[in-house]
């Protein structure tokens, strides 16, 4: 009963307290918009007009259908077109193009005649990710191009002739197999998609760690945690106290930031917004812990910072959020199976895109509460030592 | 529960030792507080003051030794000590950004003072604050003086039976300081037990007792008048126009134990047993023999003069 009076007291001094200092609103308010800013349209991995330099040594109207098939889907864009080697050499150094593509003559001929001929790709490779895409779409379309040609090249002869495109390093796809790529869940393959419900997972986890271990170790240096501490205030209900506040906001800004994603940036929600709750709530108990178990180590601000930026980098990078975790080294993705952050997101993504639900998604359920549960436990045993 | 009625004792402490590493800060203290007394910890910065008051409070855990406050034992009855007890800490330790009310709401929110009870010692506490005018400003706009009369009042809400004060005081001008004290003699008039620390000199003076504390030892314990009467040399107050040329020689002299300027005088104490030849130590340190007048000595030469004889030298 005066437990419960404790509790309250205490969440609405820190409730207080967070919305009177215009620092901490800054971060509480600022830092989702500019997340969903930066990952709904500044993080591009999409391929959409990128820039290619065309080096035509045919000049034909065969080339030139080959240059259009390329851009007419809108994802490359003619950035400069020369003969010279020098020109497309310079465009590449630059950065005017991200992709070189050059046809050599007779080019037309070859195709004709149904000759097997063979154009140059080259591409950027210093933005792997684009440069992979782009080089990926490309192919692609080039053969598509190859086949269609060479189909109408042997249906206006009459008579079979073996027309096929191939490039260096390309020559797997046989001119019989007609490939249609159709990608689920995300049709149009854009990352903003893929980033927006992402968004969620680090705003939730950033919140929870950065303002339970602010909210603790400020208070030790300002020497108002010993005025709580002689006080009938026992340890939990100090935890509480100081994690509940923090656990309403970050749901707050979970709810902000999946609604912002809906409406301003169309990003789909398929599944049940229920499973989203459940997940979130579970995950911001790992977060919390992370935050309790950081301010047992730090008795400055600053050094509670420095150890949210040990935390916080390898979470990121480990989690699947900006780079896929399949495709890590072994060692690397087991490592990543630790990682709360990985659980969550694949529970937001797989919720948001593909509709899942409990059934699907049990075990990153199951993991994700094993690790908030074991985070909180020793959270609180760290906690309650710290404090005596 | 097995809370002892000791009839008078609210703070008992035996053998309480505490270190950190290889240092000890504080070292074999015993002592006893009686119940409405206030209780003084004069020593210099570093002396254990700190140390040992958190122990008491339960924020910091006893090396060895034991002690009891309010009749529970320290450390292991704690969590009921802390219901009884009322701490301020040398910082100022309430939020400087909620406003009067606010800290005074939250305080009493701890300690389990609601409703009508609430609302009289809100009042209580800030009439006694002078804070009635300003409950809804912001308490880090206050003065100092305000600030600590607030803390107090925020650690007597519950109307602890016992009250530890950390150096209360420091950073505040001599006249709220004056105000602060006539606070706590009300308060332990009323039956409160205080256990103050200080290094102010004239806040030990208003002590019922006062213990001496210097490295972690407690040197000395009694009233300041007892303290002061038990000193065994005698301080002699030198008036000449050289002072500042004559100290140093007196400070050489053997018979002279010490020698140090006062303002203008130079304050001498001579050993004890050698009062006699005070005008002969005068003449041979080339000043007049009537120069010197016997004075009371402060609760400072007191102190040094304690741990001379404990044969130490002073922290800080």
């Amino acid at each position: 009963m005066s437990g419960r009076i404790r509790i309250s007291r205490l969440v609405r001094k820190e409730l207080r307290q967070i919305f009177r200092d215009p620092r901490t609103k800054r971060i509480i308010f600022a830092s989702p918009v500019i997340q969903l800013l930066a990952f709904g349209y500044a993080v591009n991995t999409d391929v959409r007009g990128t820039a290619t330099f065309v080096q035509d040594h045919d000049r034909t109207a065969e080339s030139r259908s080959l240059v259009e098939s390329l851009t007419a889907a809108g994802y490359f864009r003619v950035a400069g077109a020369s003969t010279r080697d020098r020109d497309l050499t310079e465009a590449l150094d630059h950065g005017r193009a991200v992709i070189g593509l050059v046809i050599p003559a007779g080019f037309a001929r070859d195709v004709q005649s149904g000759r097997p001929t063979s154009v140059q790709l080259l591409v950027d490779g210093t933005n792997s990710n684009t440069g992979t895409v782009a080089q990926g779409y490309a192919s692609r379309t080039i053969a598509q191009w190859g086949v269609a040609r060479g189909r109408e090249v042997r249906a206006a002869a009459g008579a079979p002739v073996g027309a096929s495109l191939t490039m260096p390093g390309d020559a797997s796809l046989p001119g019989g197999v007609d490939l249609r790529v159709r990608a689920w869940f995300n049709p149009d393959l854009v990352s903003r998609v893929y980033n927006v419900p992402a968004v969620i997972g680090l705003i939730v986890l950033l919140m929870s760690m950065l303002l339970t271990s602010l909210g603790v170790v400020r208070e030790r240096e300002m020497g108002t945690l010993d005025q709580l501490l002689v006080s009938p205030l026992s340890a939990g209900e100090l935890m509480l106290g100081k994690t509940l506040p923090v656990a309403g906001i970050a749901m707050a800004q979970l709810t902000l930031v999946t609604v912002v994603g809906l409406l301003w940036f169309q990003v789909p929600f398929r599944g049940d917004p229920v499973v989203l709750l459940a997940a979130a709530g579970v995950f911001i108990l790992a977060g919390l812990s992370m935050g309790l178990i950081i301010s047992t180590i730090s008795s400055t601000q600053q050094e509670a910072f420095l150890g949210m930026f040990l935390v916080v980098f390898p979470v990121i990078i480990l989690s699947g959020f900006l780079y896929p975790v399949d495709t890590m080294p072994y060692l690397f993705e087991r490592l990543s199976l630790a990682n709360p952050l990985r659980h969550f997101l694949e529970i937001v993504r797989a919720v948001f895109l593909k509709g899942a639900g409990f059934t699907d998604l049990w075990v990153q359920f199951a993991t994700l509460t094993g690790m908030a549960a074991a985070g909180l436990l020793y959270a609180t045993r760290r906690f309650a030592r710290s404090m005596v | 529960m097995n809370r002892q009625e000791l009839p008078g004792a609210s703070i008992e402490v035996q053998d309480l030792t505490r270190r950190f590493g290889d240092f000890t800060a504080v070292d074999r203290v015993s002592f006893q507080v009686e119940e409405g007394e206030i209780f003084g910890f004069l020593g210099p910065n570093g002396a254990g003051k700190t140390t040992t008051i958190k122990m008491l409070t339960g924020l910091l855990r006893p090396t060895s030794g034991h002690g009891r406050v309010a009749g529970f034992r320290v450390p292991e009855e704690s969590a009921l000590i802390r219901s009884r007890i009322g701490y301020m800490s040398q910082r100022f330790s309430l939020y400087d950004d909620l406003t009067v009310d606010e800290n005074i709401e939250l305080f009493g929110g701890l300690y389990g003072v609601t409703g009508d009870r609430f609302d009289e010692r809100r009042a209580w506490t800030l009439s006694m604050a002078r804070l009635s005018d300003a409950a809804d400003r912001p308490t880090g706009e206050l003065p100092l003086g305000f600030k600590q009369r607030l803390a107090l009042g925020c650690s007597m809400l519950h109307e602890p039976e016992v009250l530890f004060l950390d150096e209360p005081t420091s950073g505040v001008d001599p006249r709220a300081r004056r105000r602060f004290w006539d606070l706590i003699h009300k308060l332990a008039e009323a039956g409160t037990t205080i256990l103050v620390s200080t290094h102010y000199m004239e806040e030990a003076e208003s002590c019922d007792r006062i213990a001496l504390l210097n490295r972690g030892r407690l040197i000395a314990i009694d009233t300041p008048r007892n303290l002061r009467q038990a000193m065994p040399e005698t301080i002699y107050r030198v008036r000449t126009p050289h002072a500042v040329a004559a100290v140093g020689r007196l400070a050489r002299d053997p018979a002279v134990v010490d020698a140090a300027l006062f303002g203008r005088d130079i304050h001498a104490v001579i050993e004890p047993g050698a009062e006699s030849e005070v005008g002969e130590v005068l003449r041979r340190n080339g000043l007049p023999a009537e120069a010197a007048s016997p004075i009371s000595p402060s609760l400072e030469d007191v102190f040094v003069s304690c741990v001379r004889r404990a044969g130490g030298a002073v922290v800080g």
